[in-house]
Order: structure tokens, then C-alpha cells, then sequence
């Protein structure tokens, strides 16, 4: 104990002391801001060299030349398309998922648990992997179990297309519409459930009169959260039905489609000539960074709303 | 109502309506348990031609034949026709060959999905002994699958990433959760957001313009896509996720260790290095490992930014080709049903179950500790 108050009072070690904190809090600083400006350079990057590529003519038009003039339209089409077939197939069960985990479960139980267990497991496969799944369950096995059990000669369903690829990232975007809708479902007030229990409603009619509406906008936060997300993710879709290039605009849910992130990929590695292609390649990331934080910002601004309310 | 009311009340109907919905909301819940097994089952049901016996031989007898009958022409480049809008057919079943043109190019026939596979048997040699091998060439006359070189350039851009991210993510959860002031949290959390936000395609973008000629002109490097840059890129996209659950996990450290550490004449930065970091490290093991796991399946940044060549070298300057982008590289493009075909599959399995065995660590093992230590249980 001597020693240790005796060098408390040491203005040397005080110093020293002094100077390894100081030393501490810059590392700490350092590393913040190298990850803001890592988030701040790239955005700020790509908005400086692509924003004037942006034009209406670009938006509206299909690529030509080789991409190389041109728009995006087709890929913006596809990817809007694509996002809301998967919102119509992911939505319903994720919610259901949702109900099922903050009203039904009970805290402890084998299946509640394993539930929960899934849905982290899910949110942490690799995304190639839901690629392979899709390729593998969609396509092989309901695809053409679909095909043989219509008595299709030619393949209809079981070749690469816009339903499986959406089924596909309504899979991998499931657990982002749980956990949003599950919260939301939390936020809704104790009293008003127990007011309607008391006045005699059962269980399922609290919930789909009282806290489903109650919740709805947390379920809307879930939907965008999880199109900002399908958005963007280019992996599972590679091999699961969309193409670089289309004579025409899908109309069909068997049809293949374009798709912005994977116009990006395509436009950056196989362009032949690059010089050439690079302001649409950035004209197309702006488009791309755009759809995905303003679907992130808006999720986030009422999901903020919601959080104060509580 | 009042002539409604006796009969409910003193009749206990069951409301077949109600049960109806309410079974079917537990059995919708188990979707997500269902799409597990489902996704293991069925990746690995495609993997099954390479456990079946197949072999190389029988494998070329096949490739010959196939691309004789075949009759798609090679479409995998962009300017293979004049026009882009009218090259690719809606019912055609491929997708264009997505190698970087940078450092290799691979030809391969593009073929329909119908073609079954033929099994010629009485082969000895297995595919076991060319797995084990270590070149990586799967297109050809004799194909070579030797997963070495996709290990250890897996290995290898993980570690980077990690060596990148896991100092930055942490040290700035530290200067956020103790040192920031308030405003400036508030900068520095949505600019995380932002950051999370990136489609892991742009980043991969960015690192293949931006990120790339600025490390070759720093360092000099032979390659301009190599390891390193894959390894950055990889970097970015798992710095949110290390920076979200190590702030979680040093948030939730109770107040009174904090207060405690202070009241004992401790400054700041000891409190914050000394006590509330080592009492939030199961949660930052956490969050490395995540990140772990996220940056050995990222595809999109693997396939543009590393370079995408299977050499086995301990340089990481050299390019590498992880795992994932080989499946992303080569899927589009291989026969279905072929045993490159099921190999990549494999891979998937591989990826599959590295990332469950990392979230049952997490899930099991790191969330009982932390409970364990702030619950006193």
C-alpha cells in the first residue's frame, strides 16, 4: 500500500499516467473517425461522380451499345418488381412469425426457443448459400415438381426465374421483417390488451383488432427494411434468374429479369470496354445507394417515431 | 348484443375460426426452424452426386459428349452480340460468366438445365484424392478440383478483414460508448448505419476502382487485385456489425461498474479499458466472431476485389479466390447436375455449416456467460 500512494502522489507517474490516457482516447478517436470516413468517403465518392449521370433519359431508357449509352430502365423495373414479389411471399409469414413469438410463446418452451434459434440462424447463413438453396429447393425441386405434376413438356417453372428468385430473398430478408414486427408487436401498450381482454374479447380478437392495427406501422418498417436489404443483396440471384441483359421488360413471374445490383457487377467486371461504360457504372450505384438509404432512412425515421411513442 | 350476451356466456363454444388462425400462426412460426433444415437438406442433396462414386473419367465422357449436343452458343460476354438488349433470351437458363476478365478467363459451354447426368461406372480413382489436391481448374479436358487453394485464400482474406476491422470496430464502440460526447454520437452511429447500408456489390465496386490502384501505388504491389484489397473490402462490410454488438455489449455493462470504478479514484480511460471492456468481452467475442462469419461468406466484394486466382501462397499480396465467390463465379456457368455442379454445392455446405457452428457458439456459449455475469446466476 505505501508503495502505491506513495507513487499516487509521484508527479512523474502521474504524467506518465496522463500521457498513456491521452495516448488511449486519441486511439479510440482515431479509429472512429477512420470509420466514419471510410462510410462518409465512399458515399461522398460515389455521389460526386455519378449524381450527373443521373438524368431522366437514364432512368427511363434502356441500355445500349454495350452499356455504354443508355439507361437502366429494364434493371430498375426488375429490381422493383423483384422487391415486391418478395415483400407479397415474405411479409405474411414473417409477421405471422412475429405474432407467434411476442404473443404466443411462452418464455422458456422447446419451440419458442428453437424458433428464435432459427431466425438468428438465418440472419447469420451466408448469402451465396440462400443462392445455392434456391437453385437447389425453388428451381430443382418445386420448380420442376411443379412442371411434372402440371404434365409441362417444356420447363415452365423449373428453370430461373423472378418467383424464385424473390422467394429466395424473402428467405434470407425474413428475419429483418421478424425482428422489426416483433418489436413493434412489444411496443403496443400492456393496458390496451388487458382493456380488451376485459370487455370480453378472446385472445385472437385483442390481436387482430387491437394490436395488429396498433402495430402497423412497425410491420411497414419490417417491409421496407427488408426491400432496402433484397434491394441490394446480388448473390443469391446471380444463378437464380437474373440476366445481364433482356429483349424485353418481365412481365410474368417465370420470367427472368434485371436487376440494378447485378447491372452494377456486370457493368464493373465484364465490360469490354471500361473507359467507356464507367460514368453509367456510376450513374448506376447513385441510383443504387439512393433506393437502398432512402428505404433505410425512411425505415429508420418510423422506427424512431415508434420508439418515442413507447 | 344483450340477447347475444347470455348465450356466450353461459355456452363455452370454441371458436373454430379462431383456432384455425391460431394454429396456423404457430405452425407459420416454425417456418423459420423448417427453412433451415430445408436449406441443409437440399444444398447437400445437391451436393450428393460427389459421395455417389462419380468420377473424373466418367465426368469427361460426359463433358465430351454434352458439348457436342449442345447447341447454346458461348454467350458470356457482354459484346458477344451487337446489340445488349437482344442477346439473351428469357428461357435462357444461364447466367454470364462472371470470372474478372482482370486476371483469368475461363471458357466454358454454357448448356441447358435438362441435361441429366450419366453415370459411367467401374472407375477406381475417387474424387476424394482430387479434392485433396491442390489446383483449382474445374473447366477442361481433365478438371481439377483441389479446394487447398480456396481454404487458404479464404483463410487468408478473413484474417485481413478481421486484422482491419475487429481494432477499428472495437476502438470506436470504446470512443463512442465512453469518450464521444453527445453530439458527436450522434454522428457517429448513423454514420455506421450508412455504412451497414452499402450494398456489399458497391463496396466491392469501390474497392475494385478506388481501393485497388491506391494500395498498388502505396505499396507497389505485383497484383492490383490481391488478398489486401480483398481483405479491405471484406473490412467495410463487417465493421458495422463489430461496431453494432461490441456498443450493445459495453452498453449493457451495468452503470454501477462504471460508477464504481470512478468512486475508487480510477480516470476515464482506465474505467473504460480496464473494467468495462473486460467485463463486455464475451459480447465483443461476439461480434468478432459474426464478423468472422460474415466476411467468409460475403460474396460480391470476394468475387470483384480479391483477385479471384486459387493460388496456394502465404503472400497477401497475391490474389486470392475465397469460397464463396468460387460458387458465385462458377454457378452461373456450370452444367447442372455435372460434378462441378455438385462440388460447389459442397462448398456451400462448407460455408453453410462453419456459419451455423459460429451462431450456435455465439448463441450458446457467449449470451449464457453474459447473462450469467450481469445476472449474478
Amino acid at each position: 500500500m505505501t508503495t502505491l500512494s506513495s507513487q499516487a502522489i509521484n508527479p512523474a507517474f502521474i504524467r506518465r499516467k496522463k500521457i498513456i490516457g491521452f495516448l488511449a482516447v486519441s486511439i479510440t478517436f482515431i479509429a472512429a473517425a477512420a470509420v466514419v470516413s471510410i462510410a462518409l468517403l465512399m458515399l461522398g465518392h460515389f455521389l460526386i461522380k455519378g449524381i450527373g449521370g443521373v438524368t431522366w433519359e437514364f432512368l427511363s431508357q434502356a441500355p445500349r451499345n454495350n452499356n455504354t449509352e443508355g439507361g437502366i430502365f429494364p434493371a430498375i423495373y426488375g429490381t422493383t418488381f423483384l422487391v415486391l414479389v418478395m415483400s407479397l411471399l415474405g411479409v405474411p409469414v414473417g409477421t405471422a412469425t412475429a405474432i407467434y413469438l411476442s404473443e404466443y410463446a411462452k418464455l422458456n418452451s422447446f419451440f419458442a426457443r428453437s424458433v428464435r434459434f432459427g431466425v438468428n440462424t438465418l440472419a447469420g447463413v451466408p448469402s451465396i448459400v440462400f443462392g445455392l438453396f434456391g437453385v437447389g429447393f425453388f428451381v430443382q425441386f418445386i420448380g420442376s415438381g411443379m412442371d411434372s405434376g402440371f404434365g409441362n413438356s417444356t420447363a415452365i417453372w423449373g428453370h430461373p426465374a423472378l418467383i424464385w428468385a424473390a422467394a429466395t430473398l424473402s428467405v434470407l430478408t425474413l428475419p429483418v421483417v421478424i425482428v422489426s414486427v416483433e418489436e413493434a408487436l412489444r411496443t403496443v401498450p400492456r393496458e390496451l390488451r388487458e382493456a380488451s381482454l376485459a370487455l370480453g374479447a378472446t385472445k385472437w380478437q385483442t390481436i387482430w383488432r387491437i394490436v395488429l392495427p396498433n402495430s402497423m406501422t412497425g410491420i411497414l418498417t419490417g417491409s421496407i427494411l427488408a426491400v432496402g436489404r433484397g434491394a441490394g443483396e446480388v448473390a443469391p440471384i446471380i444463378f437464380v434468374g437474373a440476366v445481364y441483359s433482356l429483349p424485353e421488360l418481365p412481365s410474368k413471374v417465370t420470367d427472368q429479369f434485371m436487376h440494378l445490383g447485378y447491372h452494377l457487377f456486370i457493368l464493373a467486371t465484364q465490360s469490354p470496354d471500361v473507359e467507356a461504360a464507367m460514368p453509367k457504372q456510376y450513374a448506376t450505384t447513385v441510383v443504387l445507394l439512393m433506393l437502398t438509404f432512402v428505404l433505410n432512412f425512411t425505415a429508420t425515421f418510423i422506427r424512431s417515431r415508434i420508439r418515442n411513442k413507447r | 348484443m344483450a340477447s347475444e350476451l347470455p348465450s356466450t356466456l353461459t355456452k363455452r363454444t370454441i371458436r373454430w375460426g379462431e383456432w384455425l388462425a391460431e394454429t396456423a400462426i404457430k405452425v407459420v412460426a416454425g417456418t423459420s426452424v423448417l427453412l433451415i433444415l430445408l436449406i441443409f437438406i437440399f444444398v447437400f442433396r445437391e451436393a450428393a452426386g460427389l459421395f455417389s462414386g462419380k468420377t473424373i473419367e466418367s465426368e469427361n465422357a460426359r463433358h465430351t459428349t454434352s458439348a457436342t449436343s449442345d447447341n447454346k452458343p458461348e454467350e458470356y460476354n457482354p459484346d458477344a452480340g451487337a446489340d445488349s438488349t437482344s442477346t439473351a433470351p428469357s428461357e435462357e437458363s444461364t447466367s454470364p460468366d462472371v470470372y474478372n476478365p482482370e486476371i483469368e478467363e475461363i471458357i466454358s459451354p454454357s448448356e441447358s438445365t435438362t441435361s441429366a447426368p450419366v453415370e459411367i461406372p467401374a472407375e477406381k480413382r475417387t474424387i476424394w484424392e482430387n479434392l485433396m489436391s491442390n489446383v483449382w481448374q474445374p473447366v477442361g479436358e481433365n478438371p481439377k478440383f483441389g479446394m487447398q487453394s480456396l481454404f487458404i485464400g479464404t483463410a487468408k482474406a478473413t484474417f485481413i478483414a478481421v486484422l482491419i476491422s475487429a481494432p477499428l470496430g472495437i476502438l470506436a464502440a470504446v470512443y463512442s460508448a465512453f469518450f464521444a460526447k453527445k453530439w458527436l454520437r450522434e454522428i457517429i452511429k448513423p454514420t455506421v448505419e450508412i455504412l451497414a447500408g452499402f450494398p456489399s456489390v458497391v463496396v466491392g465496386f469501390f474497392c475494385l476502382m478506388i481501393v485497388a490502384s491506391l494500395m498498388q501505388s502505396l505499396f507497389g504491389t505485383e497484383y492490383r487485385l490481391n488478398a489486401l484489397v480483398g481483405g479491405f473490402g471484406l473490412a467495410v462490410a463487417i465493421i458495422p456489425i463489430i461496431f453494432t454488438i461490441t456498443d450493445d455489449a459495453l452498453t449493457s455493462v451495468p452503470k454501477s461498474y462504471r460508477e464504481a470504478s470512478l468512486a475508487l479514484g480510477a480516470s476515464e480511460w482506465e474505467t473504460a479499458f480496464k473494467v468495462m471492456l473486460p467485463a463486455a468481452l464475451p459480447g465483443v467475442f461476439a461480434a468478432v466472431l459474426l464478423g468472422v462469419g460474415r466476411a467468409f461468406g460475403e460474396t460480391m466484394i470476394a468475387l470483384m476485389a480479391t483477385g479471384n486466382a486459387a493460388i496456394v501462397s502465404a503472400s497477401f499480396t497475391e490474389p486470392v479466390r475465397t469460397l464463396a465467390a468460387t460458387i458465385g463465379a462458377e454457378m452461373g456457368e456450370v452444367i447442372w447436375g455435372s460434378l462441378h455442379y455438385n462440388i460447389l454445392f459442397f462448398l456451400g455446405i462448407v460455408l453453410f455449416i462453419i456459419s451455423f457452428c459460429i451462431n450456435l457458439v455465439t448463441e450458446l456459449y457467449v449470451k449464457k456467460k453474459l447473462t450469467k455475469k450481469f445476472q449474478g446466476g
